[in-house]
């Protein structure tokens, strides 16, 4: 992809010199392969995050960096370094645990000062800059009490206020929204895409959930068995999805099976199921003739219609199987004659009552040949 | 009405095996010595009635306690010994219980079932067999001489010496269960967190496993020290005639002299000195169990 040149994109810039650079990494423990042989670079004032499904080894990846786990096989550099052999407690990196991890014997101040103290800064120093922290993470008034005495949500905000005390290069932050209701979640993530701008700290933070990685990450590295899939940004990531694992891993989408016929320049046909007149898809990679393909289409790509639009690329018939109704958006499940069924979303512009399509209703599904992706895997 | 029984049977409990006995003992303390079965009078008479029975009572043998030397100063060693067990306890129990937590799950039940074992032998058999092992002639000195660390065997039996020896023995797992229940309770990824903030691992110790297992140390402590400052068995057997404590002068008190109403007094000291770290126990756990709701 073209990025404009005021963007913030290191990742394109061959002469930027990575953070954090992952080279040939493997972790094993005992005979079980966590990490398997991944590279990965990230660049100072990132916030990258690690998505994947559960026990993919996001959480080693940050262990690794933060200097509990050191990798089986190869290495990995902070700034040109290698990390490996320095211990936690010499490297410029904090971590935000899952756990929170709060000191329960210490105050909230007291565990906000902790690293600061272990520096030996001055006194006054220290006090300045808790008290900064605690603005920052609007906990002043909360400074006495002990982690017992708060709620999940200030917890979280002491645990993120210990960790960025320190001013540390790099952050890490392991499912840090895990306990927070959604409201309290989005809140926080604008909280910490604030601070990531007015600190310039690399972040690196691992999440469950796809939808807070794409909010405030600027790349996102996806996972599965120790592997990275993609590494893209969270617009790329879901446009231009590598291959189906991707492609159904983040968000909604409908992948259609064929096989594919050229038609022109990156122009393809699709053949999908006999009788039904094939599909037409671009792609920029090539695809032989008689390859298997997979259309991975968003399902607000798709529009709906009584009658079959005219001069549409693709067009399908079906009729309306099920109406999901989520407030802003309505997802109609539309079954073809087939027995397939395609999702096709529309923003819900006029009242619910003044909806053009009900169940069992026959419908037309078109979308442009631009629309889908063409995955190969 | 269920609630009042619920509390009434603690407290029912408590007068039956504590306040009844205690209030027995006292009386014998406030009476005086006569040759006669039980060794003292006034008894209980209904014919006499109440006046006669307390206007014999005094603080006699209470004063004196505080006239002989001998008493207080059994007071203060038995203080001074069971304190001393008791750091002696904590500097060897914790790193047991420090190495107990940290040892594989699959270990654990086994280490746990070590510690415990020797509660199903009889004590009196197990101080025996210290002194066995402390003579003279005992398995220590002779593997000592074997080894020609020492030309002439040691003296250890019937000194201090020995009594710590078996203080610390016997009461050892009363401070290794408190703190290894701390311990094992401590989240894993606190000292991880304070290694990231910048401590080196001993430093960690310091400053994050130390004050978790304060309370467990505390409990462990009083377990050792109250029971240690009335000890009897082991000075009587392990400790030599220097050796003081007051629950050897109790003993002597009562079977030797056969005096009771002075023994009694002896015991009743010794009781109110134990209230005092009793109580603070008491509130210790009480504070733990607040904090950890
Ligand atoms: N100390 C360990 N010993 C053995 N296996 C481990 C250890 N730590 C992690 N693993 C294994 O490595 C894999 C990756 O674990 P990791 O904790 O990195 O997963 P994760 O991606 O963070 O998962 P989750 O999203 O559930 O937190 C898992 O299969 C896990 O069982
Ligand atoms: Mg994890």
């Amino acid at each position: 992809m073209d990025v404009p040149e005021t963007e913030f994109a290191p990742w394109n810039d061959a002469g930027q010199k990575p953070l954090i650079r992952f080279r040939n990494v493997t972790k094993r423990f005992g005979e079980f392969v966590a990490i398997d042989d991944l590279s990965l670079d990230i660049y100072e004032q990132e916030f990258f995050a690690l998505l994947g499904p559960s026990g993919c080894g996001k959480t080693t990846m940050m262990r690794m960096l933060a200097g509990f786990e050191s990798p089986s096989e190869g290495e990995i550099e902070l700034a040109g370094q290698n990390i490996v052999p320095v211990p936690p407690n010499k490297r410029a990196v904090n971590m935000m645990f899952q756990s929170y991890a709060l000191f329960p014997h210490l105050s909230v101040w007291d565990n906000i000062a902790f690293g600061l103290r272990r520096d030996r800064l001055p006194k006054e120093q220290i006090k300045a800059r808790v008290e900064e922290m605690l603005k920052l993470t609007r906990l002043e008034r909360f400074a006495t009490r002990k982690p017992h005495q708060i709620s999940g949500g200030q917890r979280q905000r002491v645990a993120l206020a210990r960790s960025l005390a320190k001013a540390p290069k790099l952050l890490l932050l392991d499912e840090p929204m895990g306990a927070l209701d959604k409201k309290l979640r989005q809140e926080t993530q604008f909280e910490l895409m604030d601070i990531q701008e007015t600190t310039g700290t690399t972040f690196v933070i691992v999440t469950h959930d796809q939808e807070e990685a794409m909010t405030v990450a600027s790349r996102v590295a996806v996972m599965d068995e120790g592997r990275l899939i993609q590494v893209s940004t969270p617009a790329d990531l879901y446009e231009w999805p590598d291959n189906v694992y991707v492609a159904d891993f983040i968000g909604d989408v409908n992948l259609i099976e064929g096989r594919t016929t050229a038609s022109g320049d990156e122009r393809y046909r699709i053949n999908w199921i006999d009788g039904q007149p094939p599909l037409n898809g671009v792609s920029n990679t090539v695809f032989s003739d008689g390859q298997t393909c997979h259309l991975a289409i968003r399902p607000e790509k798709i529009a709906i219609s009584t009658d079959k639009p005219k001069g549409a690329d693709n067009a399908v018939q079906g009729k309306v199987l099920d109406i999901a109704y989520l407030g802003n958006l309505s997802t109609y499940h539309v079954e073809l004659a087939s027995g397939t069924v395609i999702k096709a979303q529309t923003s819900n512009t006029r009242r619910i009552s003044r909806r053009s399509f009900t169940w069992e209703d026959p419908v037309w599904l078109s979308w442009t040949a631009t629309a889908g992706v063409m995955l190969a895997q | 009405m269920r609630k009042f029984a619920l509390i009434a049977i603690p407290y029912l409990w408590l007068l039956a095996l504590f306040l009844v006995p205690f209030l027995i003992v006292l009386k014998i303390s406030l009476s005086d010595i006569a040759l006669a079965i039980p060794p003292y009078v006034p008894k209980w008479d209904w014919a006499t009635g109440f006046r006669a029975f307390f206007s014999q009572l005094d603080f006699e043998n209470f004063i004196f306690l505080t006239e002989d030397d001998l008493y207080w100063k059994a007071y203060l060693s038995s203080f001074q010994i069971a304190a001393i067990s008791t750091i002696f306890t904590l500097l060897i129990g914790y790193p047991i219980a420090y190495g107990m937590a940290r040892a594989p799950g699959e270990w654990r039940p086994t280490l746990m079932m070590l510690i415990i074992l020797p509660f199903w032998t009889s004590f009196l058999i197990r101080v025996y067999a210290w002194m066995g092992i402390l003579s003279q002639e005992g398995l220590l000195n002779q593997f000592l001489l074997w080894t020609g660390i020492i030309a002439t065997p040691l003296t250890i039996l019937n000194t201090n010496t020995a009594v710590y020896i078996g203080i610390v023995y016997t009461y050892l797992p009363f401070m290794i269960l408190p703190i290894y229940a701390a311990l094992d309770r401590m989240d894993g990824s606190l000292i991880e967190a304070a290694e990231d903030l910048g401590c080196s691992r001993l430093m960690a110790f310091w400053l994050v496993t130390i004050p978790l297992s304060k309370n467990g140390i505390i409990a462990g402590s009083f377990l050792v020290f109250i029971p240690a400052l009335g000890e009897f068995v082991i000075p009587s057997l392990l400790g030599g005639s220097g050796t003081l404590m007051i629950g050897k002068v109790l003993w002597e008190e009562f079977f030797s002299n056969r005096d009771w109403p002075v023994a009694s007094a002896v015991a009743v000291i010794l009781l109110l000195l134990l209230i005092i770290p009793i109580v603070l126990f008491q509130r210790n756990q009480q504070k733990q169990a607040e904090a950890e709701q």
